[in-house]
């Protein structure tokens, strides 16, 4: 896993334990990703939980267009992948990817925690996964 | 604002034209909406009218005649037929004109709409690892609106079947063979909970309405059915909408309640008048949330509602008459729905008031008594 660069620069932290960076505005709020540009004025960076609860999930079942830039080539080349929304209490509910886990699997409300996963060849994306524990 | 009425409408059928480019089917549509009048394209005062992907609206002069008329370009993402046409009407309803034309026309690539992250203003990454997609975000809103509220697939399946029985009715539309609830279900699974047959395919075609001041119908003598309102809302704070990698743990409002709520204001009536709606179902769940939305019932009441099939033509509320999107295939200019109120769809319903989530508009025959349009063949 640590042969492979993350997909973007600055989505997650560089730490034993990754957390994914969102950011804090004037007014208490968080987001997720941290703002660039003039948007990021006054936006402090805010490590993000690594535990939530699924608020929400899917399955993707084709190949998606351009920029999609996942493993394969052609429409039928594609694996499929399971993707949700996970509720950092208190913070924001952000997407991922969902992973270890059948879509049989997920319940409204079941603890997840954050990992990194291979996104092709030579890159990582983050997900979550449901709890080892749970 | 003064009273606007429909006294014309146009519409070229959806589906695949491979003779006709996306803004000839728009000029297709404006020129029947003419004749539907009785006016010549130099009578109108000014039009509104876009589409996603077939070019410059306006562009239509070229063939319809250089009347030097203000013709305005709306782009509006699949609020561009309904933006055109509230624009046309607050034209109208301002008196600053007393002819107005809205026109919306396209013609999409096969397949799920694909979406650049910048022009959205979001990071590279959420397109590159394929979680930019608006089927998605379809299927994630309603996996939870089903968790939440207790809605089955068997519901989700209830509502295509309706919109495909409906559309083997409708001549306009492109998908006309019923497909049964099995085959529905049964059907490969594009984002969970939804199947192929839940969701509607980018399409082609093209709507056009011609709208008129109420001395201007009287003065030809025509026919109109009176826009009883328009009302647009973009997003409220903490809302889930489309391409958020995102979204507040705050509960948020809904652009669809305010915006139905801001219409049934506008019109003085309420959901319980409505005799007839035409909501955005792009796929199965948009309409049984939009049901909700505009308040036509509670949160979950969708599950009985569809069971009872009093959604269907001969029930208490039909829905989407015509088969929706889900029948007729998405454009991204939809003015289809304020079309049905003048054309001669469907047959054996009464029309009288509807809602409309894209269009957010609400309708109401003309005040006249005898003026509304003859509905059914």
């Amino acid at each position: 896993m640590t042969a492979l660069a993350p997909i973007a620069e600055n989505l997650w932290t560089d730490e034993a334990k990754p957390r994914l960076i969102g950011g804090r505005l004037p007014s208490g709020e968080i987001v997720f990703p941290m703002p660039t540009g003039d948007a990021a004025t006054g936006v402090e960076p805010y490590p993000l939980s690594r535990r939530g609860t699924l608020w929400s999930w899917t399955s993707q079942s084709f190949r998606p267009k351009s920029p999609y830039e996942g493993p394969g080539e052609g429409p039928h080349d594609f694996n499929p992948f399971l993707l949700g929304y996970v509720e950092l209490p208190g913070e924001v509910i952000v997407e991922t990817y969902i992973v270890d886990a059948e879509l049989s699997d997920l319940k409204l409300g079941m603890p997840m925690e954050f990992t990194l996963a291979p996104f092709d060849a030579t890159r990582a994306t983050f997900a979550f996964r449901p709890e080892k524990s749970a | 604002m003064n009273p606007v009425y429909i006294i014309g409408a146009g519409i070229h059928p959806f589906g695949r034209t491979e003779a006709r480019s996306g803004r000839e089917q728009g000029v297709y549509a404006v020129r029947q909406a003419l004749a539907d009048s009785g006016l010549e394209w130099s009578d109108l005062q000014c039009a509104y009218g876009g589409s996603a992907a077939s070019g410059s609206a306006d562009i239509m002069v070229n063939e319809l005649g250089l009347t030097s008329l203000p013709f305005i370009n709306v782009s509006n993402g699949c609020a561009t037929g309904g933006s055109a046409l509230a624009s046309a009407q607050w034209a109208v309803a301002s008196g600053a004109f007393d002819l107005a034309l809205a026109v919306g026309f396209d013609k999409h690539d096969r397949g799920a709409f694909n979406a650049s992250p910048r022009a959205y203003g979001l990071p590279d990454w959420y397109g590159q690892t394929g979680m930019m997609l608006t089927t998605q975000f379809f299927a994630l809103k309603i996996q939870r609106y089903m968790q939440l509220h207790g809605i089955t697939k068997r519901t989700l399946g209830l509502v295509a079947e309706k919109a495909f029985s409906n559309g083997a009715k409708a001549d306009h539309a492109w998908r006309r063979n019923e497909v049964d609830l099995d085959t529905i279900l049964n059907s490969p699974v594009i984002n969970d909970p939804l199947t192929k047959y839940m969701f509607c395919s980018p399409g082609e075609g093209g709507v056009a309405l011609i709208l008129a001041s109420e001395r201007k119908m009287r003065e030809l003598g025509a026919d109109g059915v009176r826009i009883a309102a328009v009302a647009i809302k973009s997003r409220p704070p903490n809302s889930f909408e489309v391409f958020q990698p995102a979204i507040s743990v705050k509960e948020g409002g809904k652009p669809t309640v305010l915006a139905s709520k801001a219409a049934y204001e506008i019109a003085g009536i309420g959901p319980e008048d409505i005799d007839v709606a035409q909501l955005q179902d792009t796929e199965s769940g948009a309409e049984i949330m939009h049901m909700a939305e505009n308040g036509f019932c509670a949160d979950g009441e969708q599950e009985e509602w569809l069971a009872e099939g009093r959604t269907k033509l001969d029930g208490k509320l039909p829905v989407n008459t015509d088969g929706g999107c889900l029948a007729c295939g998405r454009l991204q200019p939809r003015l289809r729905s304020p079309w049905l109120v003048r054309g001669s769809h469907p047959p054996a319903i009464k029309v009288r008031t509807w809602g409309a989530w894209r269009a957010r508009s609400l309708w109401s025959r003309a005040g006249r008594k005898g003026s509304a349009p003859q509905l059914g063949a």
